[in-house]
């Protein structure tokens, strides 16, 4: 079903968090904002969460560390113990320090690819992806406010306008969206 | 927002939009290439290329193309890796460890730095995988199943180490590069207008749209790659240093290598940066972002690990008589006064006595001075791991088998071709990548841009209009919604 939706073009970021601060003090819903760079201090406003993807990077981090230590009591311990300069593997215990090394970079390499692939697939930023940013400005200089008329039932299209032209907006564009 | 103390240097100088932070970053990139680039990109690639040709006629030869002997089987190859990683370590310094610090003048550097740092650490893997000299094994370092038994890699070999860290480095210092690449080619994508670099930049940008929850979680990445690249920095030259540390050899075997390495490194690798920056900003009219303050941030980094580096060569030189070991003696006496003094005073000089220079803040200012050290200190280091690595074992326990290092033409065509190859890297790296990472500069500009530092910058009209944080004057006319 086609959707109505408002983008609000401003021309700077302090601006733009002014205008989003009033219109959700009259209740209006923000469903976004597209932006060059991060806006500090916009996400509670529109109702961003923070998110979790930090977790998500410990939890991989311990999978590393977890993986790297199997691994190597498997390799060394029991698959094929072998006596190096008379110090032979006897058990994990015994030799955990010169695995220390290998554990680590382990943890940091899990920990860094698949916190940056869980990034890139939950934002759906994957080469070859479309860009779906309203206006090709967004990326230099201009910030745009999405406003959709379904999540705003209770404004009439017009008195959204006039809310939105108190606010320093530039300029105000229309789209049906799918 | 951030306020930032007045007496504080601005980082953007004079007055800059958003716009033209973009305007100055994506101009070079659009714009025809200058004759230099042309000149500097041929010439780095006929080096680049004739140090291939090297490589190929080891491979096809044999190791014993080098001038290694029966004593020194290590010389070049090692020092050239060492060199190179260490090279390689300033990147991911000052996007991870200064993130972390909340240092924002690394904004201006990080990009060029981090791109550095990849192409440093590429040249450095060459080594170890052309020393095996039947580099379609190299799989071999990897613990995978296999037909021999299955025979495992030796997880107790520094050397084994090193082949996690370096790879693990390399590959989370590119993940970290390009996630921060990717919103700064998204701009690109939506300026270009020619349809074959807009289809590159579009698909080099993922479809980036700049959405508040992509910031979010753009931040949070960023913040925790910094996090666990942090301590990455340090593990990857103590476990380089580990390689020599671990072993019995007299001049090697010292506790004091892991820390000492590491300051090395970051010696070294801000000393590249400077190299490099110093040209760029001329070359790309960036003088506006990388300025004086930012030379002298780095120097004064050059400056302290400078000092940690000469404390260290004091300290090994001081231990190497206090232990009582007459071999490790040996191996320090022969350094200063046998055969090798040159490289070893050549280090001292280069790495003891010119980083005290900056102490005086009118030789940590001047960019002239600044880029004269920053070679004499990267020819330094290089000395540094060949005194290490060469004079150590040139000598060993059998006075019968002493020997001498000479190297072969190839050794010195396989290490100026990684210089070669280097500069091609970066060159194309400058000529088609934004510089500067245009989405933090943005962040900054209000906090720390001259102008709006001074209050010279005219007040956003909505603001003047509405009495909100209105000082200075309103000189722009208002526009009419």
């Amino acid at each position: 079903m086609a959707e109505k939706v408002i983008y609000a073009m401003y021309d700077d970021d302090d601006v733009l968090k002014d205008g989003a601060k009033k219109l959700v003090a009259k209740g209006v819903k923000v469903a976004d904002v597209f932006s060059p760079f991060p806006i500090h201090g916009i996400d509670p406003i529109i109702g961003v969460k923070q998110t979790r993807l930090g977790i998500m990077a410990f939890l991989y981090g311990l999978t590393g560390t977890t993986l790297a230590t199997l691994g190597m009591n498997y390799f060394m311990i029991h698959d094929w113990p072998m006596n190096i300069g008379g110090k032979p593997s006897m058990t994990y215990l015994d030799n955990v320090l010169a695995f220390i090394p290998i554990t680590f970079e382990f943890t940091v390499l899990c920990a860094a690819h698949g916190m940056a692939i869980t990034y890139l697939l939950l934002n759906r930023t994957l080469p070859g992806m479309p860009a779906t940013n309203p206006d090709p400005r967004t990326t230099d200089d201009k910030f745009v406010m999405e406003l959709r008329l379904s999540d705003n039932g209770q404004f009439s299209e017009g008195e959204l306008m006039a809310m939105l032209n108190e606010t320093g907006v530039i300029e105000v564009d229309q789209k049906d969206i799918h | 927002m951030h306020k930032e103390a007045a007496i504080r240097e601005p980082l953007i100088l004079g007055h800059k939009t958003y716009h033209e932070i973009t305007e100055d970053v994506c101009k070079p990139i659009e714009d025809k290439a200058p004759r230099m680039w042309y000149i500097l990109f041929g010439i780095a690639l006929v080096i680049g290329l004739y140090g291939v040709g090297c490589i190929f006629y080891l491979l096809g030869t044999g190791i014993g193309v080098w001038g290694l002997n029966k004593t020194i089987g290590w010389a070049w190859d090692i020092t050239n890796f060492v060199w190179w990683v260490g090279i390689g370590h300033a990147g991911t310094l000052i996007s991870a460890v200064l993130l972390l610090f909340r240092q924002k003048w690394r904004m201006a550097i990080n990009r060029s730095a981090e791109a550095m740092t990849i192409f440093a650490v590429f040249m450095a893997g060459l080594f170890p995988l052309i020393h095996m000299g039947r580099l379609w094994v190299g799989y071999w370092t990897l613990p995978l199943p296999n037909h021999f038994g299955s025979l495992w890699v030796n997880f107790n070999s520094p050397l084994l180490w090193d082949v996690f860290a370096i790879s693990t480095y390399l590959s989370v210092s590119l993940v970290f590069w390009y996630i921060g690449l990717i919103p700064d080619f998204a701009t690109i994508r939506d300026r270009v207008k020619k349809p074959i670099p807009k289809k590159m930049y579009s698909i080099l940008s993922f479809g980036w749209s700049g959405r508040a929850k992509h910031w979010n979680r753009f931040e949070l990445v960023s913040l925790v790659l910094a996090g666990v690249a942090t301590p990455l920095v340090f593990s990857v030259h103590s476990i380089v240093s580990f390689d020599f540390a671990t072993s019995v050899i007299p001049g090697w075997h010292t506790t004091i290598f892991p820390p000492y390495f590491v300051a090395g490194a970051v010696f070294s690798g801000f000393a590249m940066v400077q190299t490099l920056l110093l040209v760029m900003r001329k070359a790309m009219k960036l003088e506006a972002y990388i300025h004086t303050r930012h030379v002298e941030y780095m120097n004064i980094v050059i400056m302290v690990t400078g000092s940690i580096v000469g404390t260290a060569y004091i300290t090994e030189l001081f231990i190497s008589w206090y232990s009582g070991v007459e071999y490790e003696a040996y191996a320090f006496f022969n350094r200063a006064t046998g055969p090798y003094w040159w490289a070893y005073w050549s280090m001292m000089t280069c790495n003891v006595v010119s980083p005290q220079l900056m102490w005086f803040k009118k030789l940590r200012r001047s960019l002239l001075f600044t880029f004269v050290i920053s070679i004499v200190v990267n020819i330094g280091m290089w000395f540094e791991r060949y005194v290490i690595i060469v004079t150590s074992i040139h000598r060993d326990y059998l006075p019968s088998s002493w020997s001498m290092h000479y190297p072969s033409h190839i050794d010195l065509g396989v290490y100026i071709g990684t210089i070669g190859l280097f500069f091609v890297f970066f060159l194309l790296f400058a000529r088609f990548f934004p510089v500067l990472a245009l989405n933090e500069l943005k962040t900054i500009l209000k906090s720390s841009g001259e102008s709006y530092k001074n209050d010279t910058a005219p007040v956003h009209p909505y603001f003047a209009k509405n009495g909100h944080g209105s000082h200075g004057h309103d000189d722009h006319d208002t526009h009419n919604h």
